[in-house]
């Protein structure tokens, strides 16, 4: 059946992960316990692989499947980033897998169809596949978040995150239904030309405008959507947190982008004021209530809650600069998120999390390196210069600025003011308190310490020269609009 | 042959919305699965009337074959108390109504002027139409990428149910076949000389 | 005539008929399969079986059935009694109604629909509902018992009977169960699905035993270990009604085998002696051959073990199924196509 319409080359990164996630979950059943680094090895020969399958497709644009298959600069590039970030969360965990018996093939396999989930949101151009694959996604992470079955908290995590991510999806999907009955078409394409006639006054497409944003939020972990997050981060195995808090911002962000950029930019009058509401409630209460948190991933959970607020604020701009900037902004903190939850996963050992402020007490005496990496995460989450997190924010509010949301832009920077409060709260306890007799850390893993060094130094580099990533992330924006 | 069609309609419909309500209002969770039973068969007779004898067959191939069976399996076990099922009813039935109505309202609202009100009544079912073969076709080339997603899905949801509740337990006996089929003789049976000294 | 076939009335009355004419032989069918069961195992065990009741006990089954039928019903006071008398007929019911779909010649049914395949599928498995209902509503333990076994095999087995159906479906490219039989046409018995379709022929098979609750898969009746399983409170027409399903299910387990993978009506040679035979005595032959098979393996092999059949049925029937699809799906991309087709 050679379709002309078909082009299934251009689906190749997925195809592959596809293939290689069951020949992983084959190889684990006939491998088993003895060799289970024969399934860690090859999922990352996956990963590698699909990089550079990702990466020779760059460049090329076209439909494939009948349109529902979009590749072009964002797929290449917001792939690549997926792909890499994955690559980085396995290669943090192996010694924190072994430790707790997680390190079992069915959790190296669970990644990769999360990965796979990520990758047909990202190039999805159909309600329906966005549907799907934001579902093989979320599916994927509820049962890694419960994975440690055994841990009462764990579970609750994994119900908690199921049952609202179940209510997240249903909402989107109601959005999704009610644009489907305005317009009669799957297709974002057609469902663009189609909202040329509808007008953004219409009240059923504000309803499923509304219904939309909702959900997308809800999987962003933006306020007041953001009841879930907290507690799947502090109860899920560090990992598994780690993943949850970088590649799936970038596939929602690409969620976004296909359901209201290439789709709905029509209705762009009404997205926006609902994110204007999102981007006040959600700096508020992620910056606000961090400070009151002692558990370090509960903090971090907080963060992102107040970080997701800063991605907003380039989706409120709405330019094409703005939306550059949310997603420069998304791959930045992915980045910075991935660089914190590893820390936390090279520091643990057997019966000790390190997910406390106070585990970090004097870290400096102990593990001077560990403190310098832990000091520049802070500063770049922060937004200190010259880190990259500095460049993110900076870039949001220029593009902000641009688009005349003068006040907006300037209670962001209070409030990312308030935010650097907790960053260096974490960075007193770890610098200038006396480190507790008791604190023996893991940090035996050398893969996870050179993973952590470069990721941690990347930060500052990039930070200090970040003409190249800014460029690179710009590109994938180029055309959108 | 329009008439016996219309009634034929009408009857299945009837049962059909009347074992659906009795789903929800048996007391007995095993009457709510056979209405649930009875409900699907008379979905997959409207179907049949459609003229989607694919649809309907599967619906009860899948549903009332499989689905309900297991279904069944798990709420004949169950000892379910009805009564402190039942006592939060009424005070979420206003809430439940509301919802319903608003569901109502938004859906009159999208037919009454989205395109999907005004597209037009289908033409004339041609006289040896193959819907398995229409249905295959489409679902095989346009549609095969969601298809596949969707079976990824089903997959995912397989591997996680399975780690999630799959408990090794090392104190249950077991068979272990292929032991058994590689036993030798030797291992068994032992010949041993019975025969006495001679008297 | 001309006028009787275009009366309003007549389409109604010939389909009456032509379900008469199917069914008045399969209940005839049924009972003497109960007296050829009893006369083959006692001849397998070296005994004489029935040979009272008429020569031979020819009227054995006559006088089986007048017997059931003076019984006194009997409800347990404990039981669900609408359920309880509704299950017997909830399993009578599907095994009649797959009869629909069966060819008998090309194009000889009482529907020859164009889904028969699917139809067939779906039905079959509604049988197991007369038996979960029959031990539920029982309200006793070894009733129960035995419904849930039941219930758990059926699912086991009909996705491997599902699988094994799909590699037929490759092959023949239809549903209509009458064009599959003509897909077999060719030289003789070598044409036939079983030979290209071996490791099908034996799953579907296996799971038609299994699927009618026959030994050695009778775990839902088992009566050494549960009594009688899901009909152990039933008497008189009850149980008559059960035993009707589960025999007139077996021969058309043999028949539907016969039509998928035994070339249906054809000949095993395409010269001169057996074209002579009619097609539908040849149809007949193969499915009396199957259902002494049914017998002889009720004779042979002891009760499986319930693990034992939960495991044949997922771990060796749904594995070999799926992977002999993908033989068949690569064959049928190569030059063997034309051979296959």
């Amino acid at each position: 059946m050679q379709n002309a319409l078909f082009h299934w080359s251009f689906a190749i990164p997925e195809i592959w992960v596809l293939a290689m996630a069951c020949v992983v979950l084959l190889v684990d059943v006939f491998v088993g316990e003895r060799q289970r680094d024969v399934a860690y090895v090859l999922s990352i020969f996956t990963l590698l692989a699909a990089m550079a399958l990702t990466w020779s497709q760059m460049g090329q644009t076209g439909f494939a499947f009948f349109g529902q298959f979009h590749l072009d600069p964002f797929t290449s590039i917001a792939s690549f980033f997926v792909e890499l970030l994955s690559l980085l969360v396995l290669s943090y965990s192996r010694k924190y897998l072994l430790r707790r018996s997680l390190y079992r093939g069915e959790v190296f396999v669970l990644l990769l169809f999360a990965l796979l989930g990520a990758l047909i949101l990202i190039s999805g151009a159909n309600l329906l596949i966005l549907y799907l694959g934001l579902e093989l996604l979320a599916l994927s992470q509820y049962a890694l978040v419960a994975f440690q079955r055994g841990n009462l908290r764990a579970t609750e995590a994994g119900l908690k995150y199921f049952i609202l991510g179940a209510l997240a999806s249903a909402l989107l999907l109601y959005g999704m239904s009610l644009l489907y009955g305005l317009t009669g078409t799957l297709d974002l394409h057609q469902i663009a030309i189609a909202l040329v006639n509808v007008g953004s006054a219409n009240y059923l497409l504000m309803l499923a405008v509304v219904f939309l944003v909702a959900g997308i939020a809800f999987k962003f972990g933006a306020a007041p959507f953001h009841m879930w997050l907290p507690d799947a981060y502090q109860g899920a195995p560090t990992p598994v947190t780690l993943f949850m808090s970088s590649v799936p911002k970038i596939a929602i962000f690409a969620l976004f982008l296909r359901i209201l950029v290439d789709g709905g930019y029509g209705s762009i009058e009404i997205w926006r004021q609902l994110f204007v509401a999102l981007v006040v409630v959600s700096l508020v209460i992620g910056n606000v209530v961090a400070i009151a948190q002692t558990n370090l991933k509960r903090m971090l959970a907080y963060s992102t809650v107040g970080n997701m607020g800063f991605l907003a604020l380039g989706i409120v701009a709405g330019t094409q600069n703005g939306l550059a900037s949310a997603f420069f902004y998304a791959v930045v903190y992915a980045f910075m998120a991935t660089a914190a939850f590893g820390l936390i996963v090279y520091l643990s050992r057997e019966g000790f999390e390190a997910e406390e402020i106070s585990d970090l007490r004097g870290l400096v005496r102990t593990r001077p390196w560990a403190a310098f990496l832990l000091l520049i995460i802070m500063f770049s989450l922060a937004g200190v210069p010259p880190t990259i997190g500095f460049y993110a924010k900076l870039a949001v509010f220029q593009a902000l600025i641009e688009a005349h949301f003068i006040w907006l832009a300037v209670f962001g920077v209070l409030m990312a003011v308030v935010g650097a409060f907790y960053y260096l709260r974490v960075l007193k306890v770890a610098l200038f308190d006396a480190p507790a007799e008791d604190l023996a850390y893991g940090a035996d893993d050398p893969l996870a310490a050179s993973v952590l060094t470069v990721n941690s130094l990347a930060l500052l580099i990039l930070g200090i020269v970040p003409g190249a990533l800014v460029a690179f992330c710009y590109h994938a924006l180029q055309g959108v609009l | 042959m329009m008439l016996t069609t219309t009634i034929l309609f009408y009857v299945f419909s009837a049962i059909l919305l009347v074992s659906a309500l009795l789903v929800i209002t048996a007391r007995n969770p095993v009457y709510s699965a056979l209405y649930l039973v009875l409900a699907f068969f008379n979905a997959a007779a409207l179907f049949l009337l459609l003229g989607a004898e694919f649809l309907g067959l599967i619906l009860i191939l899948v549903y009332v074959g499989a689905v309900m069976v297991l279904f069944l399996f798990v709420v004949m076990m169950l000892d379910i108390n009805l009564e402190r099922l039942k006592e939060g009813f009424l005070r979420y039935l206003p809430l439940g109504l509301a919802i319903a109505i608003v569901g109502v309202l938004e859906m009159v609202a999208v037919f009454w002027t989205a395109p999907i009100g005004r597209v037009p009544a289908p033409g004339p079912i041609p006289a040896n139409a193959d819907n398995t073969r229409a249905l295959g076709e489409l679902l095989y080339t346009h549609y095969l990428y969601p298809f596949e997603i969707a079976a990824v899905i089903l997959l995912v949801a397989i591997i996680a149910a399975i780690a999630l509740t799959l408990r090794r337990r090392p104190d249950t006996k077991s068979q272990a076949v292929g032991k058994q089929v590689a036993v030798a003789v030797r291992e068994r049976l032992r010949m041993v000389d019975l025969r006495g000294p001679k008297p | 005539m001309h006028d009787l076939v275009n009366a309003a009335w007549w389409p109604p009355v010939w389909a009456l008929i032509k379900i008469i004419i199917v069914l008045i032989p399969l209940l005839l069918g049924v009972a003497y399969l109960t007296l050829a069961e009893r006369k083959v195992i006692g001849y397998i065990q070296i005994r004489l079986g029935p040979n009272r009741v008429g020569f031979r006990g020819m009227l054995q089954p006559i006088a089986d059935a007048l017997k059931l039928l003076f019984k006194e019903v009997l409800i347990p006071s404990t039981a669900n009694r609408f359920l309880f008398l509704a299950a017997p007929v909830l399993a009578f019911v599907p095994a009649m109604l797959v009869w629909a779909a069966v060819p008998f010649g090309p194009g000889v049914a009482i529907s020859n629909m164009n889904a028969g395949l699917l139809y067939v599928l779906a039905i079959a498995g509604l049988g197991v509902y007369g038996i979960i209902i029959a031990g539920w509503a029982s309200n006793s333990k070894y009733a129960f018992l035995g419904a849930m076994r039941a219930a758990a095999q059926l699912v086991a087995y009909e996705i491997a009977m599902g699988f094994a159906l799909v590699g037929v479906l490759m092959l023949a490219q239809t549903l209509n169960l009458s064009k599959i039989v003509e897909a077999q046409a060719g030289g003789g018995f070598w044409s036939w699905y079983w030979l290209p379709l071996f490791p099908f022929f034996l799953v579907y098979f296996i799971s038609g035993v299994a699927e009618t609750n026959r030994a050695p898969f009778d775990v839902a009746e088992g009566e050494s270990e549960i009594v009688a399983g899901f009909h152990v409170e039933y008497s008189g027409m009850g149980f008559a009604l059960f035993f009707l399903a589960e025999y007139a299910n077996m021969i058309f387990i043999s028949i539907l085998t016969t039509v998928l993978f035994l070339g249906g009506w054809y000949p095993p040679f395409n010269v001169a002696p057996f074209t002579w035979v009619p097609g539908l005595i040849w149809l007949l032959l193969k499915t009396a051959f199957l259902l002494y098979v049914f017998l002889w393996i009720r004779a042979t092999f002891p009760r499986y073990r319930y693990d034992q059949i939960m495991r044949l049925g997922w771990k060796v029937f749904i594995p070999i199924t799926i992977a002999w699809i993908v033989v068949v799906g690569i064959a049928l991309e190569t030059p063997l196509r034309a051979i296959l087709r």
